[in-house]
């Protein structure tokens, strides 16, 4: 009888050059799992394909597929499989290169840990920080950073540490609950599965007892019940039960459960299994229930918690990874899978980009292979979902298209969007134009950017303040009176920053559109948000008023007192301390505020002003 | 009555992963249908299916490929288990290639396993219209296969192209078809041959014979035991018959397979033996060294 080993499913995340094969290979040879017909093809293989000489090329026994190994590049998810007496593991080895990011995703979607994989000769590269984004964003918690050929660099304690704090300093902002740094060889056998002589100076366990050991227990069992309907079992007039797998929490016989889409109660008959009835049955667990009354139910619906339903919903936000070779077009529809459900869904809207390489927001208008964004989507039918990051089971969806039925995306709900479902435009017959022409004035958005402290507001005040006397119809918002209200739920994460600065432009557009002048004045650190705006409104209707001052300066007026508590650690994400500041390449207007008082940038602002025709 | 928890947690995932497999094959598809190839990984296929839709019975077909070079203890065994299993079981063999005189002997291994068994399979899967064919493959048996799909799409002829795969992540599985497209779907891509045999001993399932050591006919080829199961298997010269204690890792065309000496007889001693062993179960399969990357050129070519 074998001992009870539960498994642990994992990536390795790293390209051909960091060694990431070579690890595999040598993990399975270490463990005893390379048969010696297999070496023997393998030996074979390297002589052919290999880049190691002599030596068994360990990379050649996972980059399985013809092309691959000519190309001496992994463009493909293998699967490995290998067990110790403590543990069984399944390893998804994927390719590294930027271009095959959606094979990294699919190996990090049922994956519970990664390893990410550094060249010690080279460090911290890009391409680290990227597998490190993928990971993060499917939900991976737990890291292992391998740093590897550590024989290139000599051992050396020193370098090692640099690059494990150079990650640990990248990866704070992201979601891992856990970092272990490992230095080892791959290619020697360095800490890979016994300590290593070459480096006393590190006390930490192997890379194998280190996978061995680690908790990843899932908490799925602590969430609440999910059961997506798969099959509806009716093979005689007397059996009718709903085939599925709990995919998380718990049900017992007699327990109450709602059907998700229709909002119906009833209670647990039996749980059938083909080894008995069961009386309780867990996550993970494959069975079939019956319930206690008749009641519409078919695959595709979800039995779940009555005291703690998903969330049920046509319209949504979600992070989307683009798969297909086609673009993403806003506007068309694709099939819809989550869960059991099929549908058809529609992407409303691109949010924003994200840059695999850094996590930064970028402006996008459609998504390429391989792309990262955060799209709004309608469903053709109300849907039942919880948070990706609440329930991996009930939060991931794919995109298929209807006509090639390929896979073209993997999207990871965020929440969903309450509005009404069925918006349409209404037309009235006084516009814009009839407006502009009532008041007399060209409607323009002026859009005062720069760091906290650098006059934007002062700046602005004294603008409206001319155009009112000169009897302009004007009104300023201002980012932090908007937070008040309109912005009251937002924070300042980069991803709530987007959305505040999209909210004040649609608000700063209907104001344009009831003829006004607007002065808004934000921090609006990001370029491609202003760029965003400029879209919005219309290019020659936007002024982007760059108010420029020195950080110093800055931190040295302080008006609000906020640097202050923002270097006492007391503010996150803050604008130029603990968040970037994106300064425009080509402002319509420069206001230097070291250099000039805020009257004379005031002057500045109306004589562009003037010349765009506005008398004032 | 509750039961007691036989499984390991290990195998116990395994086979719920399995279970959810095949009743996901069963509600997307129009006409599936398992292949039944009589070992011990589709022994382990059946005896999920049989789970899988209880109360009721798996609601498709076994479908077995019969080359005629099986051996005669693999075609008693089918039978009496498909019977027993009140399961209906289709027979297909390509009779054309029968009729050409394509056997493993004369026309080599390549040729037999493409006539005989990669085109008697598209043969069947069209003359039934099937859509969908459970297999027992498994992704640790081999490296094409490491990245093979759980649901693995075939365009029209059967052919999967490995650079046209459709990314699998988690457990969404794509199960669109165009008319003439079809999806071959591996329950236990996941599993390990240590799983199946210890999957085997824990649920008590029936395998063929064969797998166990017992005294047999056998000659020295190519560095393997192959056994005399009739009078079509030529010598030649210089070869003898010998009487040896063997078993089979693997099953197939007898004149294929490979037997490794051995004095396992029971599930515990085999187990046993491969805990110890040092080379992999395909080591007896003569199709695969035909050719470095054969079995890939075999599946593009619609090999299950």
């Amino acid at each position: 009888m074998s001992a009870q080993r539960d498994l642990l499913r994992f990536i390795t995340c790293g390209s051909v050059d960091d060694g990431k094969s070579t690890l595999i290979g040598r993990l399975l040879h270490e463990c005893g799992l390379i048969f010696d017909d297999t070496l023997a093809a393998l030996s074979r293989d390297s002589r052919r394909h290999g880049t190691t000489g002599a030596d068994i090329d360990f990379a050649l026994l996972l980059d399985g597929l013809e092309a691959e190994r000519q190309q001496g590049i992994t463009i493909d998810v293998a699967y490995r499989y290998f067990a110790t007496p403590r543990r069984s593991f399944i390893v998804a080895d994927t390719p590294g290169h930027e271009q095959y990011t959606r094979n990294m995703a699919t190996g990090a979607s049922t994956a519970s840990l990664a390893i990410i994989l550094i060249d010690a000769s080279k460090g911290l590269l890009p391409q680290s920080k990227r597998h490190s984004l993928i990971c993060a964003l499917l939900g991976i918690r737990q890291i292992v950073l391998a740093v590897n050929k550590m024989d290139l660099i000599g051992f050396d304690a020193t370098r090692y540490t640099a690059i494990v704090d150079a990650y640990r300093d990248f990866a704070a902002k992201l979601d891992f609950t856990d970092i272990t740094a490992i230095p080892l060889s791959a290619r020697m056998g360095d800490n890979v599965t016994s300590a290593s002589g070459n480096m006393r100076w590190y006390q930490g366990p192997s890379l194998l007892q280190h996978l061995e050991e680690v908790d990843v227990l899932s908490d799925e069992a602590a969430k609440p019940f999910r059961f997506p309907v798969q099959w509806v079992n009716r093979p005689d007039a007397n059996f009718r039960g709903y085939a599925g797998t709990v995919v998380s929490g718990h049900i017992k016989t007699g327990q109450k459960i709602r059907v998700a889409s229709s909002g119906g109660h009833v209670q647990v008959q039996r749980i059938v299994t083909a080894d008995g009835d069961l009386l309780e049955a867990n996550a993970g667990q494959a069975v079939t229930l019956t319930l206690a009354d008749e009641i519409d139910i078919a695959r595709g619906d979800m039995l779940v918690a009555p005291e703690a339903p998903p969330e049920i919903a046509d319209q949504f936000a979600a992070d989307i990874l683009w798969l297909g070779a086609e673009p993403m077009l806003p506007g068309r529809d694709y099939l819809l899978r989550i869960a059991q459900d099929w549908t058809q869904a529609r992407v409303t809207s691109l949010r924003h980009g994200i840059d695999v390489n850094t996590g930064n927001h970028v402006a996008a208008r459609t998504l390429q292979i391989n792309d990262l964004g955060l799209c709004h989507l309608a469903t053709l039918k109300p849907i039942a979902f919880d948070k990706y990051s609440e329930n991996q089971a009930t939060g991931a969806f794919i995109l298929v298209d209807r006509f090639t039925h390929e896979t073209v995306a993997a999207g990871m709900i965020r929440h969903a969007l309450r509005r009404a479902s069925n918006i349409q435009r209404a037309d009235f017959t006084i516009g814009r134009t009839a407006r502009a022409e009532r008041n007399g004035q060209r409607p323009l958005l002026l859009w005062f950017t720069g760091l906290s402290g650098s006059g934007k507001s002062t700046i602005a005040d004294l603008v409206e303040q001319a155009l009112f006397a000169a009897g302009r119809h004007c009104y300023s918002l201002d980012g932090d009176n908007l937070r008040h209200g309109l912005c009251r739920d937002l924070g300042f994460t980069a991803a709530d920053r987007v959305e505040n600065i999209r909210r004040a432009g649609e608000v700063a557009k209907l104001m344009m559109d009831a003829g006004l002048i607007v002065l808004a004045s934000f921090i609006s650190p990001f370029r491609a948000d202003r760029q965003m705006l400029r879209e919005l409104v219309g290019a020659e209707d936007f002024l982007e008023i760059h108010v420029d001052a020195s950080l110093e300066t800055c931190i040295a007026r302080d008006p609000k007192g906020l640097y202050a508590k923002a270097k006492a650690g007391l503010i996150p994400n803050f604008t130029g301390i603990s968040s970037p500041y994106e300064a425009p390449a080509q402002p319509d207007i420069h206001l230097k505020t070291d250099e000039f008082t805020a009257a004379h940038c005031a002057e500045q602002v109306l004589h562009m002003l003037r010349a765009k025709g506005i008398a004032c | 009555m509750p039961v007691k928890q036989r499984l390991t947690p290990h195998l116990a995932r395994l086979e719920a992963e399995a279970i959810g497999i095949l009743r996901e094959g069963a509600a997307a598809f129009r006409r599936p249908v398992l292949l039944y190839s009589i070992g011990k990984d589709s022994g382990v296929l059946l005896h999920l299916a049989m789970k899988a839709f209880f109360p009721g019975k798996p609601p498709f077909p076994l479908l077995h490929i019969d080359t005629t070079w099986k051996f005669k203890e693999m075609i008693r065994f089918r039978d009496s288990i498909a019977q027993q299993l009140g399961l209906e079981l289709l027979v297909h063999t390509n009779q054309e290639g029968l009729a050409r005189g394509i056997n493993p002997i004369a026309s080599g291994s390549a040729l037999h396993t493409q006539v005989m068994k990669t085109e008697a399979l598209r043969q069947a899967l069209d003359k039934y219209g099937f859509d969908a064919a459970f297999g027992g493959a498994r992704r640790d048996e081999e490296k094409s296969r490491a990245k093979e799909r759980i649901f693995s799409f075939r365009g029209a002829g059967h052919v999967w192209d490995p650079r046209a795969q459709r990314p699998e992540l988690w457990s969404l599985f794509n199960t669109r078809l165009h008319q003439g497209e079809s999806m071959r779907i591996f329950p236990l891509s996941n599993w390990t041959e240590y799983d199946v045999w210890d999957y085997i001993a824990a649920e008590d399932i029936p395998v063929v014979p064969l797998y166990f050591a017992a005294p047999r006919p056998v000659v020295r080829r190519a560095g393997t035991w192959i056994m005399l199961d009739d009078e079509r298997l030529p010598l030649n010269p210089g070869e003898v018959t010998e009487t040896k204690m063997v078993r089979f890792r693997t099953l197939g065309c007898y004149p294929l397979s490979g037997a490794v000496e051995s004095t396992a007889t029971n599930l515990a001693e085999i187990i046993a033996e491969m805990r110890a062993a040092r080379s992999s179960e395909r080591q007896g399969r003569l199709i695969d060294s035909d050719a470095e990357a054969s079995m890939e050129r075999k599946k593009r070519e619609g090999y299950f």
